[in-house]
């Protein structure tokens, strides 16, 4: 796994994605959710190809049900990208690599 | 530059898969162009991959999860020798062989693949209702995906749309986390199979609405309410539910092929002989060209079928 990739929940959000000085992409996900194993590898090559520029964050939804209501996430996959403390673009739904760095491109 | 190939295999359902399994096997070298990540149906794994538990696929006692069972159908495959290419096919031209097929990662003048022969499996996709906000409620109460989004509705009161096997389904999982699942069907009776509608009447947490159709969607940011169409008296009346689940129905995923092979009304492949389609060495198999059946099982089995017949056509051919 890529060393830009962190796992946060309900206690470590503000401090690992809020806090932080380079764009996060929280991506809301959980075990049974067949959508977001598929694009778990994808985002995996983002955060190596990307490394300096954003860091990814796992939010497994069943650990962190506080942080998802709060971001009023209702259906997963949801990516959040988290930029200076803001939420600056979000995506719902498993999309293909190009169309996931379309969507990131103009933020970073 | 085209990549030249035996086999091509579109699409990566239980039928493609399987006719991967055997066509690598047969030391055919099949490139499968799998389709991409998706939340709808239409997406690598095809089907099963937004479905929870597999009770009635043999083999498995206790059963297996949805998305477990097609990663082993992809990793069997692999093992074979099977390749994968994560993308869709954009185009395809079958009036001379070999086959072109263009995919979205390879645009241009060149198509991505030359084949010898191809096996078509895209499967189908759900229908949506096609309603005024519908596109834009997904994901804010409206979904495609109960097992990826039932959890968000924890003590809600939510809807299903449909009557066959696949809404029943998604009402009975949905009821482990809803105070309350209506099933809104068009028909006065369900399509579903006996043991579905058994289980969905007795669920006390599920109650059904006749006759009816989902007309409007309420709600400004999510989903608050909609309306519902008795489409035999022409009444409307509102329904307070927060999710509104989709599972109409399914439509073949066969865009790319149309002009280019033989299709029914419905837009489903024609297949005669097994396997085989008007063209000779292309072949179709699973949901894209059967609306009866549409089981794992059987579109593996004519997966298996698609293998076989195509093997056989090579070698009549010697290719």
């Amino acid at each position: 796994m890529a060393t830009n990739i962190i796992t946060v929940d309900d206690t470590s959000f503000d401090e690992q994605v809020i806090a932080a000085d380079v764009p996060v992409l929280v991506d809301f996900w959980a075990e049974w959710c067949g959508p977001c194993k598929m694009i778990a590898p994808i985002l995996e090559e983002i955060a190596q190809e990307k490394n300096e520029k954003l860091s990814i964050a796992k939010l497994n939804i069943d650990d962190a049900m506080n942080t998802a209501r709060r971001f009023e996430v209702m259906s997963i996959p949801t990516l959040i990208l988290f930029k200076e403390g803001k939420p600056v673009a979000r995506i719902v739904g498993a999309k293909p690599k190009g169309q996931l760095l379309q969507d990131l491109e103009p933020h970073l | 530059m085209s990549e030249k190939v035996k086999v091509a295999i579109v699409g990566s359902g239980p039928a493609g898969l399987t006719a991967a399994i055997y066509t690598a096997r047969a030391d055919l070298s099949p490139v499968v162009i799998e389709g991409e990540p998706s939340s709808t149906s239409d997406q690598p794994g095809g089907q099963l991959m937004l479905t929870t538990e597999i009770e009635n696929f043999p083999g498995f006692v206790n059963g297996i999860m949805g998305p477990e069972l097609m990663a082993n159908f992809r990793g069997q495959a692999e093992r074979f020798g099977a390749t994968f290419n994560t993308t869709k096919v954009s185009k395809v031209d079958f009036s001379t062989r070999p086959f072109k097929l263009w995919t979205n990662t390879q645009e241009g003048e060149q198509p991505a693949y030359l084949a010898e022969s191809v096996i078509i499996s895209t499967g189908a996709r759900s229908l949506l209702l096609n309603i005024d906000r519908e596109t834009e409620l997904i994901g804010h109460g409206v979904s495609t995906c109960a097992t990826c989004d039932g959890f968000f509705f924890r003590d809600h009161d939510i809807a299903v749309v449909g009557g066959g096997d696949s809404a029943l389904e998604e009402a009975s999982f949905l009821t482990k986390f809803a105070r309350s699942v209506t099933i809104i069907h068009r028909r006065k009776e369900l399509r579903a199979s006996k043991i579905m509608q058994d289980r969905a009447f007795a669920n006390p947490k599920i109650s059904f609405i006749w006759d009816s159709t989902v007309t409007e969607l309420h709600g400004a940011n999510s989903l608050e309410a909609v309306t519902v169409t008795n489409q035999i008296t022409g009444e409307n009346s509102k329904l307070n539910v927060t999710g509104l689940f989709v599972a109409i129905g399914h439509s073949p995923n066969t865009d790319i092929f149309k002009g280019q092979i033989d299709m029914d009304d419905l837009g489903y492949i024609v297949t005669k002989n097994g396997t085989a389609t008007n063209v000779p060495g292309v072949f179709a198999c699973g949901d894209v060209q059967d609306h009866i059946y549409r089981q794992a099982i059987t579109a593996a089995g004519s997966g298996c079928m698609a293998a076989i017949d195509l093997e056989k056509w090579l070698k009549d051919s010697e290719i």
